[in-house]
């Protein structure tokens, strides 16, 4: 559940404070160019040079930072107990066992894993890994305070209740029991949470030495990747170097790197840092690049473009609790009349957004292709807006004539887009104006209903791939704070069966992935048939690297996998 | 040893290359004119400046009439006849990735003269309707940073003491704060907080009266000080103490006495002040806290053309070139009114 506006930030800071499930990582999918063979391969050395144009926001601390640019870097020197599969592709979604030895089935309904740990790990510092390691990570997430998601993911652990209230005396000895001679970790959860192993596998529960302060770093500390973190400096650049006490244990978890060294230097603008990729001069940059230099990159840079579906949804929500989008019909009325195509391209064209009518996004768990509100419907898929359609509801709503603030934030794209729906909502017979408030301030501000937030922008990255991690923290009544900066359920939907259906289908989740996706897929459908949102369209993600890069592989959790490519000669 | 000394006001001010027979007898103000008019530069900027308020007020005839276009309303998926070919206003990007959405370029005909922006909307008339609201905002927050600062320091000037302390105390307030920094601070409120509520006024956020009143309340400071040196000046002159001799009453004194003598300095403080503004509105507009979408400034525009510079660089350029040239028909104009009114330095350095 990234509320992310440029993939940036993964998590939307306070506004995931509060957020009842999980979150995790960046989100992708498939790759249009790339392999998805297994990771490992590769020739080995040199150095691979990357840009972007600030160091990832928000500390460096591993267990604090909630940013995909710093996550990429993460993934490749520390380890979780699990870990997403080092592949590009769909089986990047996978999780595989990473510093245990196995995944283990949960007990006790779903409220016990008991994980043994592989031996003769060793930390960058030239530590041995042991379960005290594990059980003082984990204390050390809620000691360190600034957690983001410490009160929500890891809140069902035994013992986090007290950790949240007493973080500086945190003992999850009972929830995290550990037996140094069998060399096995036993998590106890209050509650069963499906989820939980994919929250094992993203940085913040990736393991520290227990030698670690309990206080915020400035740099990552030792962890046991191929890589370890030589240099951290915000003004400048991050530098990777190959951890010497590495050896590869699971190629599925944890390949090694191919690159020696790999180095994020800051500071360029974007239109910079695509210059310097197209002259040799950086092998990738982060950021994506300004829509005037797509043409240019598209005729002469062919062959360095990659581009892949994110499974992520712009949308605008629909307050339904205050007018006119208290009404059904206004609401279906703007989704009948909206051309995704002309969102599509104001947001860079076909090759780079494919419309949709769902709050799941394709390749999501759940999904299934679903659009009533289009010219023809019938085929899942949008296809034209029918206005006559809209305008009879907007004649049969009665809500013509209603003041709509149409909420965006500062940045062109996203300006452009409100200014579109202001120009539909008026031809609908509202009377739209636009609010665009800086990103910074929008999204807190949308959240909020002692704003009254009627039209509002925002877009959701997942964190794991979990249906959960978008209905039920974007429209579970779990998610609705009144009056609070931290309410991601922007629309205020709060509806007792559907979350009732929510509920059932978390509760599926825990023993049938496959039935618990059929209840998501019905969720789904009654929420676009509630007219919630008006999704746009789900978008792609296009990096761009130099002509030097080989073996580029595009993970739906972690995107580029960085260590995966070669620049050696 | 020199010294800085005020020398009383001369009874007939010659300008350049007049003669003392042509002036007799007349007006301060229609000499003030007369010079103007003979200042070739500064009527060349006044002309220019009227140019550019008069096509932009026209902006309406031009996009109805002309462009044939609606310059607010986004035109995404709209055509247009370009030589007599049908073409998309958002073109899809060539080469064979086809990444890319390209607003059209310049036609140099009546639709999208100079191109479409990434709504797909004719520039050229933004441009013109941007004008429109720059201008207004510009001229108005002059208006009214001028109008207060010419009150209060009339009162600071007048009364001195604990009033003048205060009101200048007040002033240094508000000029200790960087301008933009202020201005933004109070645009965003009012943006967050749904525009402005005076009793039973309500401004809403998005009109353009927000940003003319945030500007015009930001540059009082710049112009009380000036004005406040000329009261306290002309306070001390020989006529007032006649009227007041005279018992004549504060209301008069001030406004009778004092006012006339000191507005030339307002008069000439004004087309500088509207230069002043229209750029402070511009580079609000720029930082989306100024005139809000789809309602076009040019500060806006060049914020649209910021992301097509690559590819579109008129859709910057063009509010760009008009930013400038009304900066400087208005500077040159502010000169000649200068030198119009005040064809001799008060101060002078006597040796």
């Amino acid at each position: 559940m990234i509320k992310a506006s440029r993939f940036a930030i993964l998590g939307s800071v306070a506004a995931l404070a509060l957020l009842a499930a999980g979150c995790g990582g960046g989100g992708g999918s498939s790759s249009s160019s790339t392999s998805s063979t297994s990771g490992g391969g590769g020739k080995k050395g040199g150095t691979l040079n990357t840009v972007a144009n600030a160091a990832p926001s928000g500390s460096p601390d591993p267990q604090i930072n909630y940013t995909l640019q710093e996550w990429q870097l993460l993934i490749m020197t520390h380890d979780g107990l699990v870990a997403f599969k080092r592949v590009g592709g769909p089986d990047g979604f996978k999780l595989v066992p990473d510093l245990a030895t196995s995944i283990p089935a949960p007990t006790d309904g779903g409220k016990t894993y008991k994980f043994t740990l592989r031996k003769g790990i060793k930390f960058s510092d030239g530590s041995t890994l042991d379960p005290q390691d594990v059980l003082s990570t984990f204390e050390r997430l809620f000691k360190i305070k600034q957690s983001p998601n410490a009160g929500t993911w890891y809140a069902g652990i035994v013992g986090a209740d007290a950790c949240l209230k007493k973080p500086e005396t945190c003992d999850l000895s009972k929830g995290v029991v550990i037996d140094k001679a069998a060399n096995t970790v036993t998590f106890h959860l209050s509650k069963a949470d499906p989820e939980f192993l994919d929250q094992l596998a993203v940085p913040f529960a990736f393991i520290l030495p227990s030698s670690t302060p309990d206080k915020e770093v400035q740099i990552p500390p030792a962890g046991t990747g191929p890589y370890k973190w030589a240099t951290y400096n915000p003004n400048s650049q991050i530098k990777l170097v190959r951890n010497p006490n590495f050896k590869v244990w699971s190629a599925d978890a944890q390949p090694a790197g191919n690159p020696d060294v790999i180095v994020q230097k800051f500071g360029l603008s974007t239109e910079a840092e695509v210059t310097a990729v197209e002259n040799g001069q950086a092998d990738w940059m982060f950021d994506p690049p300004p829509s005037d230099r797509l043409t240019e990159m598209s005729t002469k840079y062919t062959s360095q473009v990659h581009i892949n579906p994110l499974t992520a949804v712009w949308y605008y929500a629909m307050n339904v609790r205050i007018p006119p989008f208290n009404n059904l019909k206004a609401r279906q009325a703007v989704n009948y009349a909206v051309d995704h195509d002309a969102l599509v391209k104001i947001y860079g064209g076909p090759k780079l957004a494919t419309p949709t009518c769902q709050i799941l996004p394709p390749n999501f768990p759940g999904y299934e292709p679903y659009c009533p509100y289009t010219k023809n419907p019938g085929s899942g898929k949008w296809t034209a807006p029918d206005m006559a359609k809209a305008q009879q509801l907007m004649n049969e709503s009665g809500q013509k004539g209603q003041s709509v603030d149409v909420i965006t934030d500062t940045i062109e794209q996203d300006k452009a887009h409100g200014e579109y729906f202001v120009g539909l909502l008026n031809k609908l017979g509202f009377k739209a104006k636009l609010k665009a408030l800086s990103p910074d301030l929008q999204y807190p501000y949308v959240q909020n209903s002692k704003n009254k937030p009627q039209f509002s922008w925002s877009s959701w990255y997942q964190d794991y791939p979990a249906a959960s991690d978008f209905i039920n923290i974007l429209l579970g009544c779990g998610s609705y704070h009144p009056n609070s900066n931290a309410s991601p359920n922007i629309s205020e939907y709060c509806v007792k069966s559907t979350q009732d259906k929510i509920d059932q289908a978390l509760n599926t989740q825990v023993t049938s992935q496959t039935k618990a996706n059929q209840q998501w897929a019905q969720i789904d459908k009654i929420l676009v048939n509630q007219a919630v949102w008006v999704p746009m369209f789900n978008p792609k993600y296009l990096d761009f690297v130099s002509k030097r890069v080989t073996g580029y592989q595009f993970s739906p959790q972690w995107y580029f996998l960085l260590d995966q490519a070669s620049v050696a000669g | 040893m020199a010294e800085f000394a005020y020398e009383p006001e001369p009874e007939l001010s010659l300008g350049p290359g007049e003669r003392a027979e042509a002036v007799a007898g007349q007006s301060p103000w229609r000499l003030a004119a007369r010079r103007l008019w003979r200042n070739r530069v500064a009527m060349a900027g006044l002309v220019l400046f009227l140019l550019i308020v008069l096509v932009s007020f026209l902006a309406p005839v031009y996009a109805n009439h002309i462009a044939h276009t609606d310059a607010l309303q986004p035109n995404v998926n709209g055509t247009t006849v370009v030589n007599g070919k049908t073409v998309e206003v958002i073109q899809q990007g060539g080469g064979p990735l086809g990444l890319g959405e390209n607003p059209i370029g310049p036609t140099w005909q009546t639709n999208y003269f100079i191109g479409a922006d990434q709504n797909g909307r004719d520039v050229a008339a933004r441009v013109l309707y941007g004008g429109r609201s720059s201008l207004l905002i510009g001229i108005g927050s002059a208006l009214i940073a001028c109008l207060i600062a010419t009150i209060i320091g009339l009162i600071a000037g007048f009364f001195r003491g604990l009033t003048d302390s205060a009101l200048s105390r007040l002033m240094d307030l508000i000029w200790a704060f960087p301008v933009y920094l202020l201005a933004i601070t109070l645009s965003t409120v009012l943006l967050t907080t749904n525009g402005l509520q005076w009793g039973p006024i309500h401004l809403d956020a998005s009109s353009l009266w927000i940003p003319t009143i945030i500007i015009g309340v930001i540059y009082v400071p710049y112009v009380m000080r000036p004005v406040r040196g000329q009261v306290l000046s002309v306070r001390e002159k020989e006529f007032v103490d006649a009227a007041i001799a005279q018992g004549a009453s504060n209301w008069r004194l001030v406004f009778s006495e004092i006012l006339p003598n000191i507005i030339t300095a307002v008069i000439v403080l004004l087309p500088l002040m509207i230069a002043t503004t229209i750029l402070t509105e511009a580079a609000l507009s720029y930082l989306s806290i100024g005139v809000q979408p789809p309602n076009a400034s040019w500060g806006t525009i060049i914020q649209d053309g910021q992301a097509l510079l690559y590819t579109r660089p008129w859709v910057a350029i063009a509010p760009g070139i008009m930013i400038v040239l009304t900066v400087l028909s208005l500077n040159l104009l502010g000169d000649g009114v200068r030198d119009a009114l005040d064809p001799r330095a008060k101060v002078r350095l006597r040796k």
